[in-house]
C-alpha cells in the first residue's frame, strides 16, 4: 500500500523570543506512515504535540528537522523543505484540514464558506454550491442558515461547517483535528459515516481524537504522540 | 492574438533580485529578493518606516533602486528589467498589464469625472472608441464591485469613501491586468465598509487568477488576502514565507512581537 | 504732431527672427505647441497680442492683410489691429476675403475657401485643449510626448452622458497630421472641417501663454469623435436674412424687447460680397450694424 503520508524524524522545536528566548522542544524523531484508504489516530495527553504534528503535515507549522513525504500526484515531495508555492500546491491538490475551529471570515455566507474549496479548484459556482447544500444537510444545518454568515452561529454548528468544508473536496489525504468535539451523538455519527465514505474512496486520513468510543469507530492504527515526545 | 501563457504559469510574473534604495546614508531598502508568480498574493507587512511603501514603490516602477533590479515577465512572455523599459512603454503597462491601488481612492481617481468616466478611461487609452461599448463595460465592472449602476453619471465627489475605493479597483481591473499593487487598500475606512472591501477583493483575485503585492501594516488583512508574506523591519526583509505560517509560527523575535502584539476582539 | 517711427509692423528684427524660427519650427511638426519668447505689445493680453506678433512677423510690404473678429470685420478690435498694421507696416488691407494674402482672425475661419499662398493667422487663448481636464503642465506635455490622448476622449464621454451627445460647441479638439492633438482655438465646430487638407498655411499664436502652433497646407485634421457619435457640424437651421446663404455660419441678432431675432451670417464679408452680386435674404439690413465701407 503506498504512504501516503510519511514521517521520517521530524522534529518541531519553540523559541519564545518574548520570554527571553526560552526554549520549548515539542517533538522529536517522529516517524510514522499513512496509507490510502486508512484513518491512523493520533493518541497521547494534552500539550504532547498531537496538533503540532498535524499542523507541520499541513505546512502551517514549520518543521525543524526531518522529513515529511507526501505523496503528491504520483511522486513523494519532502514538505519540510519545500518552497511556499509547493505547499500552496500540495494544499490545493492532495492535503485537506479541518482545523478544531472554524476562522469564520466576515460576510459570507456558509454555503459558501463550504463551496469555495470546490470553486477555488475552478468548479462552477452552481454545482460546488449544490455539494455543499448536500454536505450541510447531511450534518442537519437548517437550511434557512445557509446565507447566513457562520461567525453568528453556535460552536457546534461553526465546527460542522467547518467539516463540511474540509470533505466537500476530493483530496487523497485529511488532515481531523478533533473533528466531533463540540458535536452531540447525532451529528458525531455522521460525522463518523463522512470518515467511513471517504475511506471506502481511498483517502488516507490521520485524526486527532479525544473521544474513545469515537477512536474505536474509525482508527485503523493508533499512533502513541508520547513516544517522540522531546527530552526535557 | 497572442497566446496567453497557460503552460508558463510555472515560470515567475516578477522577480526582485537584491534590491536596495538608498536616500543618502539612510538605506530605505536592503537587500530584497523574491520571486512572485501567477495567482499569488503576497502582502509584505511592517510597522511604519520599516520601508515597505519604499518597496512597493520600486516594485511599481515608480522609484529607481539604487542597486539590484526588478524584472517582469511581459505579455509575449520575454521576462524585462524595469531599469531598461522606456518611459511610454513603462506608462503603458502601468495602464493596462498593471493595477495600483492607492490607500486614498482620491490619488487613484479622476474626481471631478464621471464614474463610468473613470472606469472607461483605460480604455480609452488603449484606443476603444465605440461609446456604447465603454459604457456597457463600464456598466458591468460598476457591478462586479457592488456600485449601484445608477450611479454611473455621479462623480466620485459624491462618493463614500467604501465606495470610492470600490471604484477605484473598478478602473484598475477594467483592462484585466495580470499584476496590481496595493497600498493598504482598506486604510482609513471604517471596519464594516473595510470587510465589504476585503471579501471583494477576495473573491476579484481568485476570479481573475490576479498576482498582488498587498502593503499593509494591519496582519488581520495580510491573513485574509495573501498566500505569501514577507516582514520587513528597517528596510530589510526578516522573515518570509507562507501567510498562515508566518502568522501561527513565527520564529524571529521582531514578528513574533508584532503577532502577539494585536489586540483580541 | 511727433508721429513716432515703428520698424516695419512694429516688432524689431530680433524679435520677428525668433518668431518665426518657432513659426518653421512649429511647421516641421503640425500641431505642436512650440514655446516661444511672447514680447509685450501695446495691448493688453487677451486681445489677441499672440496673433498679432505672428502676423508682424510675416508680414510684407507687398501683403494685403484682412483683419476679422468673430467673423466681422468691423468689430473694435478688428478695426484696432487693422489699423494698427496700417499705420505701422504701411501695407494694404481689405475686406475681401479672396484679395487678402494674410487673414488675421479671432475665433471663425473665412466662408469663401481659402486658397494657396495664403495665411490665416488664428489668435489662441488657451493652446493646450487638455488643460481642463489636467491642470498640470508638465502632465500634459508628457501625454503629448508620449500621444496619450485617452483624456481627450474622457472629455467626450462625459458629454455625451451628461447631454446625450457631445456638447463642445466651439474649440472642438482636432487630431493633426495623425498625430497631435490640438485645439483650433475658440471656433465653433462648424468650421473644423474646412481645416482639414486647406490650401492656405494656418498658424495659431498665443500671446499669453507664450506658444505658436501650425498646419502647413494639405494636413490633415480630423475632428475627435467616437465611431456612434460621429463628430456632426451644427448650425441654426436658417438662411441668412440678409443674403439668403444656406450654407454660412450664422449670428443671432436680438433686433427687439419682444425677443424678436434674425439670423445673418457671421462672416460680414462673405455676406457682404453676396450681397453686391445680388443675392438677398428676407430683411434689407440689420439693426444697428455698420457696414465696414462706412466713414469711421
Amino acid at each position: 500500500m503506498t504512504a501516503m503520508i510519511e514521517l521520517r524524524d521530524a522534529e518541531k522545536t519553540f523559541t519564545m523570543h518574548l520570554q527571553g528566548g526560552v526554549e520549548l522542544p515539542v517533538v522529536r524523531g517522529v516517524s510514522f506512515q499513512v496509507g490510502a484508504g486508512e484513518c491512523v489516530v493520533l493518541s497521547g495527553p494534552s500539550g504532547a504535540g498531537k496538533s503540532s504534528i498535524l499542523k507541520m503535515i499541513y505546512g502551517n507549522y514549520r518543521c525543524d528537522a526531518g522529513h515529511i513525504g507526501i505523496h503528491h500526484h504520483g511522486v513523494k515531495v519532502d514538505l519540510a523543505t519545500a518552497e511556499p508555492r509547493q505547499v500552496l500546491k500540495l494544499r490545493r491538490d492532495t492535503i485537506g484540514y479541518v482545523s478544531q475551529f472554524l476562522r469564520a471570515v466576515p460576510r459570507v455566507a456558509a454555503i459558501d464558506v463550504v463551496a469555495e474549496p470546490l470553486i477555488a479548484n475552478g468548479a462552477a459556482r452552481p454545482f460546488a454550491r449544490e455539494q455543499a447544500a448536500w454536505l450541510l444537510r447531511c450534518l442537519n444545518i437548517p437550511q434557512r442558515l445557509w446565507t447566513l454568515p457562520p461567525s453568528t452561529f453556535s460552536g457546534g454548528e461553526q465546527q460542522r461547517v467547518n467539516i463540511a468544508r474540509g470533505f466537500i473536496s476530493e483530496l487523497p489525504i485529511l488532515l481531523l483535528d478533533e473533528p466531533t468535539a463540540s458535536l452531540d451523538a447525532v451529528n458525531r455519527a455522521v460525522v463518523v459515516d463522512l470518515i467511513d465514505e471517504k475511506k471506502r474512496a481511498g483517502v488516507a486520513m490521520l485524526a486527532i481524537v479525544h473521544d474513545d468510543e469515537i477512536r474505536a469507530a474509525i482508527a485503523d492504527r493508533v499512533v502513541d504522540v508520547t513516544t517522540f515526545a522531546a527530552s526535557a | 492574438m497572442i497566446q496567453h501563457e497557460s503552460a508558463d504559469a510555472s515560470d515567475p510574473l516578477l522577480v526582485a533580485d537584491t534590491l536596495c534604495k538608498n536616500y543618502g546614508r539612510i538605506a530605505a531598502c536592503r537587500d530584497i529578493s523574491f520571486s512572485l508568480y501567477r495567482g499569488e498574493v503576497l502582502a509584505i507587512v511592517g510597522e511604519s518606516g520599516s520601508g515597505k511603501t519604499t518597496l512597493l514603490q520600486l516594485l511599481s516602477a515608480q522609484l529607481a533602486p539604487s542597486a539590484g533590479r526588478v524584472s517582469y515577465r511581459m505579455r509575449d512572455g520575454i521576462m524585462r528589467d524595469l531599469a531598461s523599459l522606456g518611459e511610454a512603454e513603462r506608462r503603458f503597462l502601468f495602464r493596462t498589464d498593471w493595477g495600483y491601488v492607492h490607500q486614498d481612492p482620491a490619488m487613484g481617481l479622476r474626481m471631478a469625472v464621471s464614474a463610468g468616466a473613470n472606469v472607461g478611461e483605460r480604455l480609452m487609452a488603449v484606443g476603444w472608441n465605440n461609446y456604447r461599448d465603454i459604457r456597457n463595460t463600464a456598466c458591468s465592472w460598476l457591478e462586479r464591485v457592488e456600485i449601484d449602476v445608477d450611479r454611473i453619471d455621479d462623480a466620485p465627489r459624491t462618493y463614500s469613501g467604501g465606495m470610492r475605493q470600490r471604484l477605484q479597483l473598478a478602473r484598475n481591473l477594467v483592462t484585466e491586468p495580470r499584476l496590481v499593487f496595493m497600498d493598504e487598500p482598506t486604510g482609513g475606512l471604517d471596519v464594516s465598509v473595510q470587510a465589504r472591501l476585503l471579501d471583494l477583493l477576495r473573491n476579484l483575485v481568485n476570479q481573475l487568477q490576479l498576482a498582488a503585492i498587498v502593503v499593509t501594516h494591519d496582519l488581520a488583512v495580510a491573513r485574509l488576502l495573501s498566500h505569501r508574506i514577507m516582514v520587513m523591519k528597517g528596510g530589510r526583509v526578516i522573515e518570509s514565507g507562507l501567510t498562515d505560517q508566518v502568522l501561527d509560527d513565527p520564529r524571529e523575535p521582531y514578528t513574533q512581537l508584532l503577532v502577539s502584539s494585536i489586540l483580541p476582539v | 504732431m511727433n508721429t513716432p517711427a515703428y520698424n516695419f509692423a512694429y516688432l524689431d528684427e530680433q524679435t520677428k527672427r525668433m518668431i518665426r524660427r518657432a513659426i518653421l519650427k512649429a511647421i516641421a511638426i503640425p500641431g505642436y505647441q512650440v514655446p516661444f519668447a511672447s514680447r509685450e505689445m501695446p495691448m493688453p493680453y487677451g486681445w489677441g497680442t499672440g496673433g498679432v506678433q505672428v502676423t508682424a512677423a510675416i508680414l510684407g510690404p507687398s501683403d494685403v492683410l484682412k483683419v476679422i473678429d468673430q467673423g466681422s470685420d468691423d468689430t473694435t478690435n478688428a478695426i484696432s489691429i487693422r489699423k494698427f498694421f496700417e499705420k505701422t507696416a504701411g501695407i494694404a488691407t481689405t475686406t475681401v476675403t479672396v484679395d487678402a494674402s494674410v487673414i488675421q482672425t479671432r475665433h471663425r475661419i473665412p466662408e469663401a475657401p481659402l486658397r494657396e499662398g495664403q495665411v490665416l493667422v488664428y489668435q489662441v487663448p488657451i493652446p493646450e485643449p487638455l488643460r481642463f481636464l489636467e491642470p498640470r503642465e508638465t502632465e500634459t506635455r508628457r501625454m503629448h510626448a508620449l500621444a496619450e490622448y485617452g483624456l481627450m476622449h474622457v472629455k467626450l464621454y462625459e458629454d455625451i452622458a451628461r447631454f446625450g451627445q457631445i456638447a463642445t460647441a466651439y474649440a472642438y479638439p482636432v487630431r493633426v497630421n495623425a498625430r497631435y492633438v490640438m485645439d483650433p482655438s475658440p471656433t465653433p465646430k462648424f468650421d473644423n472641417p474646412k481645416m482639414d487638407h486647406c490650401p492656405a498655411l494656418q498658424l495659431f499664436g498665443a500671446g499669453r501663454e507664450k506658444r505658436i502652433y501650425a498646419i502647413p497646407p494639405f494636413t490633415s485634421v480630423v475632428s475627435l469623435d467616437f465611431e456612434d457619435h460621429p463628430f456632426a457640424r451644427y448650425r441654426f437651421d436658417a438662411p441668412c436674412a440678409l443674403c439668403g446663404a444656406e450654407d454660412s455660419y450664422l449670428d443671432e441678432i436680438v433686433t427687439d424687447d419682444h425677443g424678436g431675432r434674425m439670423f445673418v451670417c457671421s462672416d460680414t464679408g462673405y455676406c457682404e460680397s453676396r450681397q453686391r452680386l445680388g443675392h438677398r435674404g428676407t430683411e434689407p439690413a440689420a439693426p444697428h450694424r455698420e457696414s465696414a465701407n462706412d466713414p469711421a
